[in-house]
């Protein structure tokens, strides 16, 4: 009975999150995502590298449609969420925004205090029914970001007042207050010193068990330590996808090889 | 984009060229020491034979400047893919390489004591072929380093076998003179000791060959290389079963 419990859970851990198929994505003329397919899997960390101009953030950002900011921008292909298209016209953006949160590159806490900025999303899609509920979820996702021993004591502080390690994790814990699927982070630590880094670093970690994590990173090191699948972009084209491990040990693709070991930027 | 063969960083690339060229010269040394070791001990060459000892320290000085700079690239360039299997290879090599330089040097030791003993048949021609083979398969597998070539290194481990065969082929050779004559036992014994001493050096050849392939294609080599170490013992038995 073990075993298949065990087998259950190994098979639930592998499951598609994210499936890319034939993804096109261009801003006016230029073609910048040129036919990517790609499944993405739960409750595992997927690093997304590559490098400047090759598309890697372009598509993150096509995952929880933030192109659409982007009037010339269009994405052609399918991409499914759990199996339905997020491109379908009769998908709310802002809803499937709350499904799949998004950390940035710099730490961008709304000029509110701590605990507003955390409670901000869960109040405007309802999930609190009382100020009880709301300070639990508050708690429960600085917990989370890992930053709630730092700020438990003054969360009517500003956020911005905080140091930008702090502020990274304050909107990591900003992101996963709306009990989302999936965490897309692009560049979360490159605005970070050594210390914080590896502080949202284990954060991803601890992440992962709940959650799909889609990370760019322009450090390999970062991505080797962090993920357990990577797909390297250039220009445009997914060129590899596979087991992190492979990848920075045996990359198949001799493009893969030249950018990770230094050879072409 | 054009040329994937340099390094952005050009001293990453100098390092790299900088150790293996280290092999490289402790490869040509010991290629050496295989070479003059046999003929020194063919030649009753007592003078060979000491400057094969004394050259050793220079091989080992060499593993220990390897292994050195090997840690000092690891943790100043953190190289990974085919950098860091280079890094990983060009540490075991050098160790492989070390050994062999040992055995050449206990073979030139043994040769001392054994010019003061009568020649057991054209056993010294014997094990000089058997010393150029090695050291033929040495030279083609540090080759095969220098290209990354699979293939060649391939064709290296598969060599061993000739080497095992002719070890076998002494082992017998010297059991035969020792079942003569009681007297050539020391003498014997120091020749099955030589003899067993390159056969090794053919397996830490081969164990180069095995990161020749391992660098150029990220996987070991999958099937067992072929070994002939059986027939000797069925050899012995024989022998007790005749004795009865």
């Amino acid at each position: 009975m073990k075993d298949n419990i065990e087998d259950k859970i190994g098979v639930d851990a592998m499951q598609t999150k994210f499936s890319a198929r034939d993804v096109q994505v261009y801003y006016g003329d230029n073609h910048a995502i040129k036919d990517v397919n790609v499944d993405i899997l739960d409750k595992t960390v997927t690093a997304f590298i590559g490098p400047s101009g090759c598309g890697k953030s372009t598509f993150l950002r096509s995952l929880n449609r933030m192109n659409d900011t982007i009037d010339v921008c269009r994405v052609q292909g399918d991409i499914l969420l759990d199996g339905e298209d997020i491109y379908d016209p009769k998908v709310d953006p802002v809803q499937l925004r709350a499904k799949v949160g998004m950390v940035f590159q710099k730490p961008n806490p709304f000029p509110k205090s701590i605990y507003d900025n955390v409670a901000y999303g869960p109040r405007i899609h309802g999930l609190a029914r009382n100020k009880a509920e709301l300070d639990e979820i508050v708690e429960k996702s600085l917990r989370r970001g890992a930053i709630w021993n730092e700020v438990k004591d003054r969360l009517d502080a500003p956020g911005t007042g905080l140091s930008g390690g702090q502020q990274q994790r304050l909107c990591i814990a900003r992101a996963v207050a709306t009990e989302p699927e999936v965490l897309l982070m692009d560049e979360p630590c490159s605005a970070l010193d050594p210390i914080a880094t590896a502080q949202v670093e284990e954060l991803i970690d601890e992440l992962k068990a709940n959650y799909s994590v889609i990370i760019v990173t322009h450090s390999m090191q970062q991505a080797a330590r962090v993920s357990q699948k990577t797909a390297f972009f250039h220009l445009g084209n997914l060129v590899e996808y596979g087991d992190t491990n492979q990848i920075f040990t045996n990359p198949h693709d001799p493009r893969t090889e030249s950018y990770i070991t230094g050879r072409i930027g | 984009m054009s040329d994937h063969s340099q390094h952005i960083a050009s001293a990453f690339d100098r390092d790299l060229e900088a150790v293996q060229a280290l092999v490289m010269k402790m490869g040509g040394l010991v290629e050496a020491a295989i070479r003059d070791s046999a003929k020194a001990l063919k030649a009753r060459d007592l003078e060979l034979a000491d400057a094969v000892r004394k050259g050793d320290a220079k091989v080992d000085d060499l593993e220990d400047m390897i292994n050195t700079q090997c840690a000092q690239v690891i943790a100043m360039r953190q190289p990974i893919a085919s950098d860091l299997r280079t890094v990983l290879t060009v540490m075991k090599i050098a160790g492989n390489l070390e050994r062999i330089g040992d055995y050449a040097k206990n073979l030139a030791k043994r040769t001392e004591v054994l010019s003061h003993m009568q020649p057991i048949g054209d056993s010294t021609s014997a094990i000089k072929r058997m010393a150029r083979e090695v050291e033929h398969m040495l030279n083609d597998a540090l080759d095969a380093y220098i290209r990354r070539d699979a293939k060649l290194a391939d064709d290296v481990r598969h060599r061993d076998l000739e080497v095992d065969q002719m070890y076998n082929a002494l082992f017998r050779e010297f059991l035969t003179f020792m079942m003569e004559d009681p007297r050539n036992i020391t003498a014997c014994m120091h020749l099955h000791f030589i003899a067993k001493n390159i056969e090794r050096m053919g397996d830490h050849v081969t164990s180069v060959a095995d990161q020749v392939i391992y660098l150029a294609t990220g996987q070991m080599p999958e099937d067992p290389r072929p070994k002939d170490n059986q027939s000797i013992y069925k050899f012995s038995e024989a022998l007790d079963e005749a004795d009865e």
